[in-house]
């Protein structure tokens, strides 16, 4: 079968023209680095980075059945008591409970809504959306701003001041896990208080004509342009999972640690499995570790032992630039999974020791 | 970076460097470096051990992926570049000296000759 030829972000060309480094990713042409994943890294943690998400799947949900569909399909509550320019993460589950993908959902007045999906699972979410919309939700609107909005994430400790003086972001106005409809470079635009890199910052969506001339602005400010490889090293010192990697339809929310992000109180599609994994306990969940020196990096798929015993799979391995070790999340037997746990790791026939370790691995300093 | 005339290179991007003792110093090419990204770990043999012309003699791992060292000569290794083992940076930072990887007392001297010059060395990376 003939590979499906790569989509491009609005961006695309300045990633090329800029140098970056591109790979295929989720089937998009993406940048994976710019100046260097370690030197994007430190940017991010010490200044401020951006990032083009604009590959994620961005669905407007709207009408007078918009807020009951995502109150059925997401795990956060996204009940009337949710507050205007809200965004709420959570996970969206299967009958079984399996997580079908994580997604932000934002709130901007009564009947219009927008859901942030990976891009990986952009298409499965909108069809799962459209599913329960045509069964439960008639109502309700669905449409596909993917290609009309871009994407911008901008991160680091000043990355709302960097937002203030180029995009007239109000950081007092728009508290953490809050968005707001505004304008930015003369278009519509919203900015949400959100990321994925354990950083404070914003996640800017610009009509895509007006993209490229903010992705400049930005590095003017002194943003450093970052890629994919810095991302993935950052999201995990933060323990911010993966879908695909770190959670599936194989596993629960509460298995993956994310009980936090369930109402179980609720009715919700999966509600009956979640309810019943958090009430019985489950056999197995996510833990994190990390190395006791650099060595040889535990990758996605090592097996995990335990005083010998393969009792497990690495999902997320990666170097820690913040941690200058390697660290890395699997799901272990519950038994296997407390701090301080002596584990290790099979990384191509050598037994690298490890410890498992409280999440996150990095927290930012408020 | 221009590519050194004073040694051979192979296509798996690995310079050797005959010194005037007879020893070669082998290490990997700018090219390379600039390929695997930053490299945070570096496997190499000890001093004493046997490597073999286009065998695997060690592993390079960058923040994002892992890739094989082969040797481009046979020989025995008659030291390890210590400061590269505990400072990866160096192999970006300085690739063709300060990142240096293993000396070798070649099994065949004449084995460098059948590496590429620095001229056919750059048509392959271009």
């Amino acid at each position: 079968m003939a590979d499906a030829p790569l989509r491009t972000t609005v961006l695309h060309d300045d990633h090329v023209s800029l140098g970056a480094r591109m790979v295929p990713f989720a089937g998009f042409d993406m940048p994976v680095q710019y100046a260097g994943v370690l030197a994007e890294a430190r940017a991010v943690r010490t200044a401020a980075g951006i990032f083009d998400v604009s590959h994620m799947g961005r669905f407007g949900v709207d009408g007078p059945d918009a807020r009951a569909l995502l109150d059925w399909v997401h795990t956060g509550d996204i009940g009337e008591a949710m507050p205007m320019g809200r965004a709420r993460y959570g996970l969206l589950c299967n009958e079984s409970g399996g997580i079908i993908d994580d997604a932000i959902v934002y709130r901007f007045d009564d009947e219009r809504f927008m859901i942030v999906a990976n891009a990986a699972n952009a298409g499965k979410v909108f069809a799962w959306l459209e599913r329960w919309r045509a069964e439960r939700f008639p109502n309700a609107a669905l449409t596909d701003r993917t290609a009309e909005i871009a994407m911008i994430a901008l991160q680091g400790p000043d990355g709302t001041r960097i937002a203030s003086e180029v995009a007239g972001f109000d950081p007092d106005a728009v508290r953490p896990f809050n968005v707001v409809e505004t304008q930015v470079m003369g278009a519509p635009a919203l900015i949400a208080r959100t990321g994925y890199t354990g950083e404070d910052g914003v996640e800017i969506m610009p009509a895509s004509e007006t993209a490229s001339a903010l992705w400049r602005a930005l590095m003017d400010a002194g943003a450093a342009p970052c890629g994919l490889g810095a991302r993935d090293a950052l999201r995990l010192e933060a323990a911010l999972l993966l879908h695909g990697s770190d959670m599936d339809e194989t596993v629960n929310p509460i298995e993956a640690g994310l009980t936090r992000f369930v109402r179980l109180e609720r009715d919700f599609c999966g509600a009956d499995a979640v309810r019943a994994a958090a009430e019985n306990g489950t056999a197995r969940v996510l833990a994190g570790f990390r190395t006791a020196e650099r060595g040889p990096a535990p990758r996605a798929h090592h097996r995990i032992l335990v005083e010998g015993s393969d009792v497990g799979e690495v999902t997320s391995g990666s170097y820690s630039p913040y941690l200058d070790t390697n660290i890395g999340l699997g799901y272990l037997p519950r038994e296997a999974s407390e701090p301080g746990t002596p584990i290790s790791v099979d990384v191509r026939g050598r037994q690298i020791p490890a410890q498992i370790v409280a999440l996150p691995f990095y927290k930012r300093s408020r | 970076m221009p590519v050194p005339e004073d040694r051979r290179y192979s296509k798996e991007h690995e310079w050797a460097l005959p010194e005037p003792d007879g020893l070669v110093l082998i290490g990997i090419t700018d090219f390379a470096q600039h390929e695997l990204g930053d490299v945070v770990y570096v496997d190499l043999p000890q001093p004493g051990d046997r490597v073999t012309q286009n065998a695997q003699m060690g592993e390079v791992e960058s923040v994002k992926a892992v890739s094989e060292l082969f040797s481009p000569i046979s020989g025995e290794v008659t030291a390890v570049n210590d400061e590269v083992k505990n400072a990866p940076e160096l192999l970006n930072e300085s690739p063709h000296e300060k990142g240096w990887l293993i000396r070798v007392k070649p099994d065949d001297p004449a084995e460098l000759d059948s590496l590429l010059d620095a001229a056919a060395y750059t048509a392959l990376t271009e």
